[in-house]
Formats: structure tokens, sequence, C-alpha cells
């Protein structure tokens, strides 16, 4: 048993924290508490972003998703006053729970056998070649010549997606046209 | 090796996910959980992208941006229907069960 490196620790200490807080998300009775384990699960993601050589990406999770999207969730889980706890039961209750556990274990079991196999070695990258081509070239430049280059279309397609979203959400939350 | 490691990790966040949809009746705890499996594929890419190549990352940045409008969409939604039914209980939203 070798002694694992401050890198590994680091992993397990995120991964550990990234679970915690899904489990934790997914068990409060409380919205509001819900929403708060998911920003942690949110953190420990980003944290786990930067050990795989995400950097940019683990940025843009704090900016985006536990910046934005999660105070929306928040901003409306207080809008409509559902942060008081003692509700009618949330949770569903013994065959309901019964149900979504096996159903979940079914599939973690599942897709945790795929994953301990991981991608086919044929077509595997040399180990540390992605940090090398991040040194070379920077770490967002590495990401945005990819992203203007070969997924200029798809880019431009969310952009129109984006505008749909901001027109549907405003058309929906209108009480009247 | 740490890219395994992270598909594991990426694996049991995205059951948590779907034994929360499952289990919640709470519409935002639901939508709440539906973004939880969408941050475990997202890990998923990125721990491939390592091994197999930058595609991966600008993959996470299309799903943010989707999940982005998917939230603002969902919650404009969760806010109409909780205009018009004083809930957002999934038991007392049934009229499509007819």
């Amino acid at each position: 048993m070798s002694v694992p490196s401050f890198i590994e620790i680091v992993f397990w200490f995120f991964g550990g924290l990234a679970i915690l807080g899904g489990l934790m998300c997914i068990t409060r009775r409380n919205p509001v508490a819900s929403a708060l384990w998911l920003v942690v699960t949110l953190f420990a993601l980003a944290g786990l972003f930067v050990i795989l050589d995400a950097q940019f990406l683990a940025a843009l999770q704090v900016l985006v998703y536990a910046g934005a999207i999660m105070v929306l969730f928040l901003f409306v889980i207080m809008l409509l006053n559902l942060g008081r706890a003692g509700r009618p039961a949330d949770i569903k209750g013994g065959f309901g729970k019964l149900i979504a556990t096996l159903l979940a274990g079914g599939l973690a079991l599942q897709l945790l056998t795929v994953a301990k196999l991981g991608p086919p070695e044929a077509i595997r990258m040399p180990p540390g070649s992605m940090e090398a081509l991040q040194r070379e070239e920077g770490l967002v430049s590495v990401v945005g010549r990819s992203l203007y280059g070969d997924y200029l279309i798809p880019f431009e397609i969310t952009s129109i997606l984006l505008l749909a979203a901001i027109v549907g959400a405003v058309v929906l939350a209108k009480r009247k046209l | 090796m740490l890219t395994e490691r992270a598909l594991m990790i990426g694996a049991i966040l995205f059951s948590l996910g779907v034994a929360g949809v499952l289990l919640r009746r709470n519409a935002i705890v639901i939508f709440m959980s539906v973004e939880l499996m969408l941050n475990a594929v997202n890990l998923t890419f990125v721990a491939l992208a390592q091994q197999l190549g930058i595609a991966g990352q600008v993959f996470v940045f299309f799903v943010m941006a989707v999940a982005a409008a998917e939230a603002a969409v969902g919650l404009a939604i969760i806010l109409a229907i909780y205009r018009h039914r004083e809930t957002v209980d999934l038991r007392n939203i049934n009229i499509l069960k007819g």
C-alpha cells in the first residue's frame, strides 16, 4: 500500500465532498438547505475540474453554476416562500422510497461497472499530454481555439438557444401578454 | 488512475440525481436533482477530456449554456404553475393524467 500523493488526497477530499453534497441535497426536507448543499457539490466539482486539467471550466462552474443558476433557484424558492420546514411530506414514503433506492442503486451499479473500465487503451492520449498542450498554448486559448474553430456552428446555435430561453422565460412569467 | 475514479464519482452523482427525481415531490427540488445529473455528466466529460482530447471540455461549455437556458425556462414554468395552483407539489399537478 503506497502512501497517497497530495493530488490524490485533494481529489478524494473534493470527490467525497461532492457525493456528500449530492446526498444531502436529495434528502434535506427544506428546499433552501437542498439548494445550499447543491452549491457545495458544485464547488467541489469545480475543485475536481482543476485537478483534471480543466481550470477554465472550473472558473466557469463557479461563476455560472454556483453564481448564476443557483442564485436563480434560491430566488425562486424564496419568492414562492417554500423555505419553511415541516411542510407535509415532500419526500415520498415507504414504497416510493424503496423503488427509488432500487432503481438508482441498479443504475449506480451499472454505471460503476462501465466507469471502472475507463476509455479503451487504443484511443487514449499518452498521460500528461493535455497538460503539455495547455502549457504550450495557454489554459483558455486551448478551449477557445476549439470552440471558435471546430465548434463554431454549435456555438452560434447556442446563442439562438439562449435568446429563445430569454424570450420564453419572459413570456411564461408574465401575468398577461 | 484519477480518470477512472472521476468517472466513478460521476456515476455515483448521476445515480443520486436519479434518486432525487424519483424520491421528491417538490418540483424545484426535482429540478435541482436534474442539475445534479447534468453536473455528473460534466464531470464525466472533463475526466474523459483529459485522455481523449479537448473536445470534452468544449462540450461541458455547451452543457452549461443549455443548463442555464433550461433553468431560466423551467423556473418560469414553475412560477406560472405556482401562480395558477398555489403549490409546486407534484401530487397536485396531474392534469395530464386525465
